[in-house]
């Protein structure tokens, strides 16, 4: 029997420690890692805790993140808990095996550190990874600080090991601007929160011996098309779960989680949607401009990246009066527009309110997202709504040294 | 039914049927005796992972399974980590107290050909040995790619013609030796290393016994010849792995603690390699003049290997 941590009603932790944190008191059975910054401390953290008794499992110290993911696989096949972390190069070598974990269904939970990927090599925070992995058919829940880090990696284990879902769940957080700053945490007593993510109960498992099971059969034109549409029916149907795991939450601790979340949006006539910890920095500049300029901004945030909320970014669309949205990505595109500016436009494509809709590609590498900048794309929002008609290149940079540097004008006869 | 004896093939073959006759492998595959070996070596249960490769795609076509036991394939190169996952998942299940069945006694075994075992997956292979797992490993050493149409892989001896490595006028098929993958193993301190071969059946039962019944990681490499890519008749498989282990091509030995080495066949008339390349088509260009030498370099080959075995038996170290 595990022996309970001293926990505070309120702590100071980092991102990365409080997913530990979490990572413990779901009692998790295995955690088969390699480490990488910047997400190491999460998983060096449930080694400490093993080697300490705080919790009765095993953590297996792999030679790679394709070996970490290949043996969380086999150890969720054997019916227990299974979590790992990983980051940026990482995440790229796993990404065969992200698609197998899902594809065999197991409820594996990957807590994300967001960082860039290379070339050039960077350690630093942007959503590279985050969006590498965005087909691999995975919940894809998304923490903005420290005590959501926390918090959703508890429910990650609810909604991903539910019988009706089945299906693994990273949980992202932004490298170093989450992961490595020390913030307030509100933690749930040991018993408490091992009590809101429950017992793990096997499917299939390999080491019920009154049953043989294959698991990662072979199938071709014949029902590989069956097996992938039922997976994704099982990604799109997880809503009710999500939904309904939050309102558990809420219940319990008193703070709510939606799978998209809006601030001053009532009234907003821009608004900025993005991910991760500029959520906050939007928030901040939205408020402040607010007082200074009288400018109704609001900010969007998708708190569930994957099943995407095309349903809930409908409503909130149609249910305010925004004219003119600038959805942030932070990756580099590779030729095309954002990853968040297209979901967002097939969703607002579908309302009746048709905002605006332009892209900023930027933060990338860990390049800072201030306040000041924020400000001034809720004001280029601002000259849009008023123009009724984007003034600028469709897809632009934010935050770059040089030449400004912009794409796609908007076709005006 | 308890294995106390392994005395007769029939009686051998027929105990604990877990691997289910109806499969997709080539007639004439050594694959599936090798398989039906272990699993007949044991009365445990069986947890059983596999590699992408001909083993796999011939067993668990869906809806169809050949397997009666837990069994998980994951990916090409992943089934020594798949393994290690599923033997760490039981030791923290028993520390918990969360199995169905505690006290079921099991064995863990991960199986890959050489495509997947000394190329792709070398490396996922080396580290599930190094960590110690309580698993065994075998390689299916069939020395090639076959399921993907018979490409050259780190196994293929030399002179061997295989698709990536053609024998052509300019070309007496692959340049470079079979890599030692006994020896690597070996050297990682696994507890128990072997070598063997299907056609010597009750030195590969008692093997696969020893490397179940050792704690830690355990590896075995398995002469699997392969009537498609070796080009040679589906009646004559154990023919050809009888010329195989009596022509020194595949000695058969065990490395214990990484150092203690016992051969466990010697063929009482030990015949000329060119007598086991003559039977396969893979390796006919060789007896072409201007390749003898390849023959002859081959020989040389297993002359010293045999030499080495000999010694390092003797010396006891």
């Amino acid at each position: 029997m595990a022996k309970k941590f001293d926990i505070n009603e309120i702590e100071v932790w980092d991102g990365n420690y409080a997913t530990s944190q979490a990572l413990r008191q779901a009692q998790v059975d295995v955690v088969a890692a390699y480490p990488i910054t910047p997400s190491t401390p999460i998983v060096e953290g449930y080694g400490s805790y093993v080697a300490n008794g705080y919790v009765d499992g095993e953590f297996v110290m792999v030679e790679s993140e394709h070996a970490a993911m290949s043996a969380c696989v086999g150890a969720a096949a054997s019916g227990g808990r299974v979590a790992t972390a990983t980051s940026s190069q990482g995440f790229a070598l796993m990404t065969e095996v992200l698609y197998q974990a899902s594809g065999m269904r197991q409820p594996i939970v990957l807590t994300v550190v967001n960082r860039a990927l290379a070339s050039p090599l960077n350690v630093r925070g942007d959503h590279a990874d985050m969006y590498l992995g965005r087909d691999a058919g995975w919940i894809n829940l998304d923490a903005f600080n420290a005590q959501e880090a926390y918090d959703l990696t508890l429910c990650a284990f609810r909604i991903g090991e539910h019988l009706d879902v089945r299906l693994p769940v990273m949980m992202h957080q932004d490298g170093f601007t989450t992961s490595h700053k020390a913030q307030k945490v509100n933690p749930l007593q040991d018993e408490v929160a091992y009590k809101f993510v429950g017992d793990y109960v096997p499917v299939d498992e390999m080491l019920d011996f009154s049953r043989a099971v294959t698991h990662g059969a072979q199938t071709e034109e014949d029902w590989h098309f069956e097996h992938k549409a039922k997976q994704h029916k099982a990604l799109m149907d997880s809503r009710t779960v999500i939904d309904a795991v939050f309102a558990d939450f809420k219940a319990l601790t008193g703070r709510e989680y939606k799978r998209v979340e809006t601030y001053l949006l009532e009234d907003a006539e821009v608004a900025i949607v993005a991910l991760g910890s500029s959520v906050e920095t939007a928030l901040l500049a939205a408020e402040e401009l607010r007082k200074e300029e009288g400018i109704k901004a609001g900010v969007i945030a998708p708190r569930v990246f994957r099943p995407f909320p095309y349903d809930l970014i409908r409503d909130v669309i149609d249910s305010s009066p925004l004219k003119a949205l600038a959805v942030m990505d932070k990756s580099s595109p590779g030729g095309a527009m954002g990853a968040l500016f297209n979901e967002i436009s097939a969703a607002a494509y579908t309302t009746q309110n048709r905002p605006l809709i332009t892209n900023f590609i930027y933060g990338l590498g860990g390049r800072d997202f201030s306040v000041e900048e924020a400000k001034r794309i809720f004001k280029e929002q601002k000259a849009h709504a008023d123009a009724g008609h984007i003034t600028t290149p469709i897809q632009q940079f934010s935050g770059l040294r040089g030449p400004k540097l912009g794409f796609f004008e908007t076709k005006r006869s | 039914m308890a294995i106390t004896s392994i005395k007769n093939l029939k009686e051998f073959s027929t105990v604990n049927e877990r691997f289910e006759g109806a499969h997709l492998l080539c007639p004439g595959c050594a694959h599936s005796m090798i398989v039906r070996e272990l699993m007949n070596a044991t009365d445990d249960n069986l947890v059983i992972s596999t590699n992408t490769g001909c083993l796999e795609v011939s067993t668990a076509v869906y809806p169809y399974t050949s397997w009666d036991t837990s069994w998980i394939h994951i990916g090409f190169e992943n089934a020594a980590s798949a393994i290690s996952g599923a033997e760490a998942m039981y030791k923290a299940r028993k520390k918990k107290g969360t199995l169905k069945d505690p006290d079921a006694p099991v064995k863990f075994v991960a199986f890959g050909g050489d495509g997947s075992s000394y190329d792709i997956g070398f490396q996922w292979l080396s580290g599930a040995i190094e960590r110690g797992h309580d698993f065994t490993y075998i390689v299916l050493d069939n020395e090639n790619y076959a399921n993907t149409g018979g490409q050259r892989s780190s196994s293929t001896p030399i002179g061997a013609h295989t698709s990536t490595a053609q024998a052509g006028s300019h070309s007496y098929g692959k340049t470079q030796k079979k890599k030692d993958i006994v020896a690597i193993m070996a050297a990682h301190g696994a507890p128990y290393v072997a070598q063997l071969a299907p056609n010597k059946w009750k030195i590969m039962a008692k093997g696969f016994q020893k490397a179940l019944d050792t704690e830690g990681a355990c590896f075995i490499n398995s002469v699997s010849p392969c009537t498609t890519e070796w080009k040679f008749d589906p009646k004559d498989t154990i023919n050809v792995a009888d010329l195989a282990t009596d022509s020194l091509m595949f000695p058969i030995y065990e490395i214990i603690e990484g150092h203690e080495l016992n051969i466990l066949y010697r063929p009482k008339n030990i015949i000329k390699v060119e007598d086991y390349l003559g039977a396969q088509g893979r390796y006919k260009h060789l007896f072409k003049p201007e390749n003898r030498h390849v023959i002859d370099r081959i020989q040389k080959d297993v002359d010293a290997k045999w030499e080495y075995l000999q010694r390092r038996e003797e010396a006891r170290v």
